[in-house]
């Protein structure tokens, strides 16, 4: 554990840490500066479609490496913030003129292979922008708040709440596999073309949306971190290390990891729907049991303690998943499975913890002595 | 259409003109190739499309890895080994194919992303690929989009036609009418029971299974059951076998289940040599690993078989077994996946152009007479005419054709009736 580093700051308390803002000033220019100048169309596409995994990742780093719980099912929310956003899409693509053909013209072509005649009620809200945005924020949350208050009251912690929320990861996909006249079923909620009007599949949109979804993610980053220094990321940690003290001391133990759980899934939500936005489709395969864990193994290999770690290791998990698998379409499982065993045998904290063992130090020292040098020290960071 | 894709195409688009520049020198030293020289690249791509004078691209998407590629790798083999002789033949337009293959992995996004970098990265003249209906539907709105071409090989639930997609498979109606009506006379069915996954396929078969049943049949159905993708617990459905004792089991289920169904069949003690049992989703590929000893006696309506008699199957198979090696079973995707490559091939050469647009417009009414399952013809709708063969299935994993539609017959993606 390298808890002390990451929290010794916190009687000095500055917002962030000299490193830390100089982290954050280099995490944004590769997303807002590097990446779109190097890259063609698809490719800032696809990185987008990443950076919407790193929501994710953010949320377990709160609640995973701040605060010691273990979740198996960010998938869930994930899943719940796409659909939720993928529903008004569908609506707005299935207009009458749209789905002529079908029996019942106006609902979306999934429904209408169904035998469902009529929209049911609870896609109604739907056509609204606004209550779907509200829609993707407060659903996940209720649905996190429940879990997390029937599971922490209860004093369920550790093994047993992963194990937990790995369970209703596949209850929530066999529930819309199964219902497909109302979820689309295994083929998911395809074929989503605009947002108010606004056709969200051509190049341009997608560069739009790439750098909504990159501010998007800063100002989560950003949120992290200041929940990160208060108090309550202090007590998060103190949970995580020695529960039973922090509880006898007085504080309500069960009420502060139900929030964490739920700022993680409000975090995975927003990735959800931007991952819709961008990708133009959702379906039940980012909800179950496997997508959940690779979500953790993307905050695992970027250091599940540290916030931009969580956003780098996800971007080294995908870049590799597409680089090996156009490489070698039928071997990249191996190099992938190579990565993560690598990455657990030799670096158990991940890249940032390859940063805080090996580049820090150094960098400190130099900015101790005022070099202007960490701008060209850091892109190795990086790698 | 490099102007309209923006600034960041251009570097990728330069790297390959200066690299295809490069080659210009090279060009006038090599001796003529083995190639008829074809009409001008300017003449025949007009779209940007990954043509040279000696080559063009076309994209293998398919399941390398994951729980379909058990099924997906069939369909690749066939259509590695039309390219191939298709190249041994000439190439098409004088240009020989190069493939690029990518992986899929069994998952629904990966293919609409992969299916995104074949078109917008390769700039691929056509795809071969998806397996699935849910793959396909992930993968379709990138076709059309960019517009791309797709070659679709799997018997799908229809209800679907696109400008940017050939399916090279049957439709539900094409494979399940006619062997309804073979059942009802030869075995003088009256009641049905349906077992199927639950998905879109096996529930828009059953509907229009049940529609031709009582509405055309005057029959009736007596019980429908659908289980999760995967599932392996048939006990309860074989006891309501038990109970209904319908005269036939019209099944849909895929994949692993088919496993775990027929050998509880088996153990339950319902004999397929007495008891009817009619499939549309078990191939040569299933019966290797459900074995044929637990599904001999049941019936399996496609549109070709391994066993085919005819010229052009026995060439056929034995180019497969020879490129794959002995043991490779064929089962009706991977000969449908076989047809795209040279249909693809035809309808270039009749639209004298590799622009989608034109070989999509020259692809209606495509006359395959090589095809291994028989003539074949694309209708306008983008699907293929078809006959529909029933067969019986052997202890040996082969199947026994034992009755064939007179003519082929229509493709009928929106069915009236049996909506």
């Amino acid at each position: 554990m390298i808890s002390p580093k990451s929290t010794s700051t916190v009687h000095d308390n500055p917002f962030m840490k000299p490193m830390e803002w100089i982290s954050l000033a280099l995490l944004a220019a590769v997303i807002f500066l590097v990446l779109p100048m190097l890259l063609d169309a698809f490719r800032l596409n696809l990185v987008g479609k990443y950076l919407t995994y790193s929501f994710v990742a953010l949320g377990l780093v709160i609640c995973w490496g701040f605060g010691g719980i273990l979740s198996l099912g960010q998938g869930v929310f994930f899943g719940l913030g796409g659909y939720l956003m993928a529903m008004f899409l569908k609506l707005e693509a299935s207009s009458v003129e749209n789905t002529k053909i079908q029996s019942t013209p106006g609902i979306p072509d999934f429904m209408d292979w169904n035998q469902i005649t009529e929209l049911p009620w609870f896609w109604k809200p739907f056509t609204s922008l606004p209550f779907t945005i509200l829609a993707v924020i407060v659903v996940p949350a209720f649905f996190a708040f429940v879990i997390g208050s029937a599971m922490f009251r209860r004093r369920v912690g550790g093994t047993y709440f992963a194990i937990i929320t790995q369970a209703i990861a596949a209850i929530l996909t066999i529930l819309i596999v199964g219902q497909q006249g109302y979820t689309g079923g295994i083929n998911g909620i395809t074929d989503l073309r605009t947002l108010n009007g606004w056709d969200i599949r051509t190049d341009r949109a997608h560069n739009i949306l790439y750098f909504v979804n990159g501010g998007l993610l800063v100002a989560c980053i950003l949120f992290a971190q200041y929940v990160k220094r208060s108090k309550l990321g202090r007590i998060l940690v103190a949970m995580r290390d020695k529960e039973d003290r922090v509880r006898f001391s007085g504080y309500p133990v069960a009420s502060f990891k139900t929030f964490a759980f739920c700022l993680a899934a409000v975090f995975a939500a927003i990735g959800g729907a931007m991952f819709t936005l961008q990708v133009g489709f959702m379906s039940p395969s980012f909800v179950g049991i496997v997508p959940s864990i690779e979500m953790v193994i993307y905050a695992a290999v970027g250091g599940r303690l540290s916030l931009f770690g969580a956003v780098w290791g996800t971007l080294l998990v995908n870049w590799a998943k597409t680089t090996f698998s156009e490489s070698f379409p039928e071997l990249w499982l191996f190099g992938l499975g190579g990565l993560f065993i690598l990455v657990v045998l030799a670096f158990p904290n991940g890249l940032a913890g390859i940063y805080r063992t090996y580049v820090e130090p150094r960098l400190t020292r130099r900015v101790k002595a005022l070099e202007p040098a960490p701008a060209v020290a850091l892109p190795h960071a990086a790698e | 259409m490099a102007e309209s894709k923006g600034n960041g195409l251009q570097s990728a688009l330069r790297r390959r003109l200066l690299m295809g520049l490069a080659g210009v020198p090279a060009i006038a030293l090599m001796p003529r190739m083995a190639f008829a020289a074809g009409p001008a690249t300017a003449t025949v791509n007009t779209t940007g499309l990954a043509v040279t004078d000696t080559e063009v691209t076309v994209g293998i998407l398919h399941s390398a890895t994951g729980t379909m590629a058990i099924s997906e790798t069939g369909s690749i083999q066939a259509e590695k080994l039309a390219i191939a002789q298709i190249n041994e033949a000439g190439g098409v337009l004088g240009r020989k194919i190069k493939i690029i293959q990518e992986d899929g992995a069994s998952d629904w996004p990966t293919f609409a992303e992969k299916a995104k970098k074949l078109l917008v990265n390769d700039h691929c003249a056509a795809v071969m690929g998806c397996w699935t209906s849910a793959s396909r539907k992930a993968a379709l709105p990138v076709f059309e989009q960019y517009n791309g071409l797709l070659y679709y090989p799997t018997f799908y639930e229809g209800l679907e036609q696109s400008k940017n997609v050939i399916y090279t498979g049957q439709e539900a109606t094409q494979q399940i009418l006619e062997s309804l009506n073979w059942v009802a006379k030869e075995k003088g069915a009256k009641t049905y029971f349906f077992i199927g996954s639950d998905y879109i396929w096996p529930r828009t078969s059953n509907k229009i299974a049940r529609k031709h049943i009582e509405n055309v049949l005057k029959t009736k159905v007596v019980g429908e059951e659908y289980f999760p993708l995967g599932h392996t617990q048939f006990n309860s459905v074989i006891n309501k076998l038990k109970l209904t004792k319908p005269d036939v089991i019209f099944t849909d289920v895929v994949g692993g289940s088919n496993v775990a169904f027929y050998k509880q069949l088996k153990a339950a003690g319902i004999d397929l040599s007495k008891q009817t049992l009619l499939t549309i989703s078990v191939t040569e590929d299933e019966i290797d690993g459900i074995g044929g000893d637990n599904i001999a006696g049941a019936y399996s309506c496609m549109k070709y078989f391994q066993s085919l008699k005819n010229p052009n199957n026995e060439k056929f198979v034995a180019a497969f077994h020879k490129m794959w090696g002995e043991k490779t079973v064929i089962g009706d995707v991977t000969q449908a996946a076989y047809l795209g490559p040279f249909l693809w091939k035809m309808a270039v050469e009749k639209a004298g152009s590799f622009d989608v647009d034109k070989v999509a417009a020259a692809s209606a009414d495509i006359e395959f007479k090589e095809a291994p399952e028989g003539y074949v013809k694309i209708h306008p709708n983008h699907h293929l005419w078809s006959k529909t063969r029933v067969a019986k299935a052997l202890p040996n994993g082969q199947f026994e054709v034992v009755y064939e539609s007179k003519d082929l017959i229509e493709p009928n993606p929106f069915p009236k009736g049996y909506q």
